[in-house]
């Protein structure tokens, strides 16, 4: 089961958010403040997949944007990849040519 | 009231903050103007005021006080209102807050609206955040719009009956026909989710799980064969434009299918069987180029080795995880191991096969990586390759991160445990993780590693040797410091006799032996612990050394002010023992018996005979001290045949009664025949037999069958029980006697069964015998093994009730079992 899905840029600013298991709000934040850490710190040349806690990071970088998906053990985590670029290929055709502006400045909720 | 800005202008002026504080002013600012814009209860701007609250939620601030204006917008109109008004309940609102109840109606009128959009942001919204009691309510409607052919709706209310189940789990009945027809949709949107709807109903509940698998009769509608004619045709069909990810069509979908396929075949013989060939199939026809195929034959993998498929498609799988591990991309690799991992406990040959490809993952840069391959190579870790393995896994302790070295020390002292070929490896393989990790292993390592050097007694010069050249580099690494000093003091007068058999004897005076323990007591890098085992060996030396103990009647008095209150302790009691006890000093502090191994990790004992505590071992020692390492020797040398031995108290080389055991896993292990002439003759006489028994019949463990001779404990009215015995050379304590029962009689005996009683110093455990019928005629016997824990070596006396059905009565008995042969319990 998917957990979240976070799209956030480099410095740290959260441009995406959608939980799908309920979570504080100021637990929220320092989720992503620490998930980002962690994907920040992981070199080019290393494995998308991080165990963090008791669950799965699936995470993935598209310019200075990254998006990170929370699963849990049951899940495939190369769909999940495959999922991400499936989304970040969705956000192109529609916006075409899919920059982090368009993802701050649309409701890309609703989408 | 000026109109209230847009969300673009908002996220514009936002992102010119250039503080936090700044950006929170900004927030609080424009929170003030939508909350007095809300009061005013203006109906054209809401949506808008509703969609900069979203955002501003979104970054982290409080946005609780729309959640009625979101309530609001959804009972409005107009389609713009309604859809963030639905957006702001699924991010705002859940079941916590009471508001939102009120929305039950709403949705209720909007699940039947003539827009399908509208009906699909209510189905979205109740499928996200739906309590139980909004899904009770709705449930019937959700049901409705399932079943009909609209594809736009059929999936989104596949999705919210999904929910619905999980909240609701009672419900799951009523959607059971709905789902009959699902699948046999072509919009690849509705298979999707009729899969994921399933494949929860599967999960949830095993009646539904059981009714899905019953093949029915005449009837196309049994499941899996549908599902496999769904993936037949997604694999086979050419490209289609909609569906394809780089040249596989819809892998979501086939991952999907395969997850349920994986779900209904578990344990099921009969399911397993229709979705062999299809497996086969996308394992064969998958391409492997691009991470698509990969995820996919990642997904069928997983399905492959849960399910009873056959063993050609096992081996395939786990082939397809071996070239998975030779792959250049990581996710591909993390992914193999996780995967081998799952199924080294089932199909552990085949695992095993990729060995060397794992161990080289050790060397990987990536964390993750490192850690799953260090796993795997503990769970591939048998006789056989265990001294490969090791030389792979000490220089991986030596190169890798700190996070690792505590488990992977300890992992290596597990297998070495269970799999040394000789002791000398096993002590050469603890103290090179001692060297190079030592500051990391655990703590209970210690008294474990000192009761193995105990344990073999003809490496102690050897051992001792070693430990002292270890310290005299570096004396930081506190459990090193903390065996070493143990053993200096226990067998110092081997290192300064410079015997050692095994190396190059180093010579070394008393002084210098000395130097380095007090050097150990000073240093600031030793912790208190570590003082006092090093203050104990330098008393332990006053017997064995003769030219310095006035220099250890000086240290020793030193420490007797020391600030610690342990060391102060023991330096004023042993003291004592200098100036009025000076008679006894010898006797308590002669050499220590080979300790008792009680369990792998059981303290309690361990540590009473450990050194340490020596204030408490004042009074009992020295009388058995002496006789346990001969009772060792008199059985070992009995089994070999040789002749009898007069028990011999060990003072100083006590390396000659109890090296017969040695001599014996010397043999089986590297062949190598060393030191002592006395029983040297005796294994040459005895050695074919022992070799071909170690080799050829299947010991319980890894260790020498002992040719104990076997009684028949019991034979009356035709049932006859015969007892087999064999120690293991591990645990001296433990005797594993097989009974097999055989029945000469013309009928069986069914209902069979042996119990067994021992006398209170022995444990007893009696595992499950192969059956409960004797056939008649002494066709066939049923064993069943029984291990007895002796350790205080009493004489083996059992009392056995047998009970069994023979010519339709049941018959019982009860008889002492008293003729144990003395080596079976010895």
């Amino acid at each position: 089961m998917i957990k979240f899905f976070l799209m956030v840029n480099k410095q740290g600013q959260t441009r995406l958010s959608r939980y799908y298991e309920h979570v504080e709000i100021n637990k929220r934040t320092i989720l992503e403040a620490e998930v980002i850490k962690n994907c920040l710190s992981r070199s080019k040349d290393e494995c998308s997949f991080i165990e963090y806690k008791d669950f799965k990071l699936v995470y993935r970088q598209y310019a200075a944007l990254f998006i990170v998906v929370g699963i849990d053990q049951t899940e495939n985590e190369m769909a999940v990849y495959e999922l991400i670029h499936n989304f970040v290929e969705v956000l192109d055709k529609y916006f075409s040519r899919v920059s982090e502006l368009d993802v701050s400045f649309s409701e890309i909720h609703l989408l | 009231m000026p109109a209230p800005i847009r969300l673009r202008e908002l996220i514009r002026t936002i992102r010119t903050a250039r503080t936090q504080a700044e950006e929170r002013e900004m927030i609080q600012k424009e929170c003030a103007a939508i909350r007095s814009s809300f009061r005013e209860e203006d109906n054209t701007y809401r949506c808008r005021n509703v969609a900069k609250l979203l955002y501003m939620h979104m970054l982290g601030y409080p946005a609780h006080f729309g959640q009625l204006e979101c309530l609001k917008l959804i009972a409005s109109q107009k389609f713009t209102d309604k859809r963030i008004g639905y957006l702001g309940a699924m991010l705002l609102l859940d079941e916590r807050q009471d508001v939102h109840l009120l929305m039950t109606n709403c949705i209720k009128n909007d699940l039947n609206h003539s827009t399908q959009y509208v009906q699909g942001l209510a189905l979205c919204t109740l499928g996200c955040m739906g309590s139980s009691e909004m899904c009770r309510d709705l449930a019937g409607e959700v049901e409705k719009l399932l079943k009909t052919s609209n594809s736009y709706l059929r999936k989104k209310a596949a999705l919210c009956a999904v929910h619905v189940i999980r909240k609701v789990p009672e419900l799951m009945e009523m959607f059971l026909p709905a789902t009959k027809n699902l699948l046999n949709e072509k919009n690849h949107g509705v298979l999707h989710t009729s899969v994921v709807l399933l494949t929860e109903m599967c999960e949830r509940s095993p009646d539904m799980l059981a009714h899905f698998r019953k093949v029915r009769q005449l009837s196309s509608s049994q499941l899996v064969p549908q599902l496999v004619r769904i993936l037949k045709n997604l694999i086979m069909s050419g490209y289609s434009p909609e569906h394809d990810v780089s040249g596989i069509s819809d892998p979501f979908l086939q991952v999907r299918i395969l997850r349920l396929l994986r779900i209904l075949g578990r344990n099921d013989d009969d399911s397993s069987e229709a979705m062999n060939d299809i497996l086969a199939q996308v394992a064969t026809n998958t391409e492997t180029s691009k991470n698509v195929g990969n995820a996919i034959l990642y997904e069928t993998v997983l399905t492959i080795m849960d399910i009873k498929s056959e063993s050609g498609l096992r081996v395939l799988a786990i082939n397809i995880l071996g070239r998975f591990l030779l792959n250049n991309d990581k996710n591909i690799r993390y992914v193999a191991l996780t995967s081998l991992l799952k199924t080294v406990q089932t199909d552990h040959n085949a695992v095993q096969r990729h060995r060397s490809t794992i161990v080289d993952c050790l060397k990987d840069l990536d964390v993750s990586i490192k850690r799953r391959a260090m796993e795997l190579s503990f769970a591939l870790v048998n006789g056989n390759n265990v001294r490969g393995m090791m030389k792979e896994l000490l220089y991986f302790l030596d190169s890798c991160e700190p996070e690792f070295k505590a488990d992977c020390a300890s992992g290596i002292f597990l297998a070495a445990e269970k799999y040394a070929p000789s002791k000398r490896w096993h002590i050469d393989t603890i103290m090179r993780v001692l060297t190079t990790a030592g500051s990391y292993v655990r703590d209970d390592a210690v008294p474990n590693l000192i009761q193995l050097i105990t344990n073999s007694v003809e490496m102690h010069a050897y051992t001792v040797q070693r430990l002292y050249k270890a310290i005299l580099g570096d004396y930081s690494q506190q459990p090193l410091v903390q065996v070493a000093s143990w053993c200096i003091g226990e067998y110092g007068d081997l290192l300064v006799s410079g015997q050692c058999e095994e190396e190059e004897p180093i010579q070394v005076t008393e002084d210098e032996v000395l130097d380095i323990l007090e050097s150990v007591l000073i240093s600031n890098m030793s912790a208190s612990v570590t003082r006092g085992y090093a203050l104990t060996a330098i008393m332990k030396l006053s017997t064995r050394f003769t030219c310095t103990v006035n220099r250890i009647k000086k240290v020793v008095s030193i420490y007797g002010s020391s600030i610690d209150v342990e060391l102060q302790q023991r330096a004023v009691e042993y003291n004592a023992l200098f100036k009025k006890y000076d008679h006894m000093r010898p006797a308590l502090l002669e050499r220590m018996p080979v300790m008792e191994k009680v369990t792998t990790n059981g303290p309690a004992e361990i540590v009473q005979t450990n050194g340490e505590t020596e204030t408490a071992v004042l009074e009992t020692k020295p009388p058995p001290s002496g006789l346990q390492p001969a009772n060792q020797a008199n059985d070992l040398l009995d089994l070999l045949g040789g002749s009898d031995i007069t028990p011999v108290i060990p003072t100083a080389p006590a390396i000659k009664p109890a090296c017969a055991g040695g001599e014996l896993l010397d043999l089986l292990g590297d062949l190598n025949l060393t030191g002592s002439p006395v029983s040297a003759p005796a294994p040459q006489i005895a050695q074919p037999p022992f070799l071909l028994d170690g080799l050829t019949s299947p010991p319980l463990f890894n260790d020498v069958a002992a040719g104990i001779p076997s009684i028949t404990a019991y034979n009356k009215n035709g049932l006859k029980i015969d007892f087999t015995f064999e120690r293991s050379n591990t645990n001296p304590s433990v005797t594993v006697i097989t009974i097999q029962a055989s029945n000469s009689t013309e009928l069986d005996m069914t209902d069979f069964v042996f119990q067994a009683a021992v006398p209170k110093t022995f444990q007893l455990q009696l595992l499950s015998p192969s059956s409960s019928v004797i056939p008649a005629f002494n066709s066939g016997t049923i064993t069943q093994v029984i291990k007895v824990l002796n350790p205080q070596k009493q004489q083996l006396r059992m009392r056995i009730k047998l009970t069994y059905n023979h010519k339709g009565s049941a018959m019982q008995d009860l008889a002492e079992v008293n003729n144990f042969p003395p080596q079976s319990w010895q």
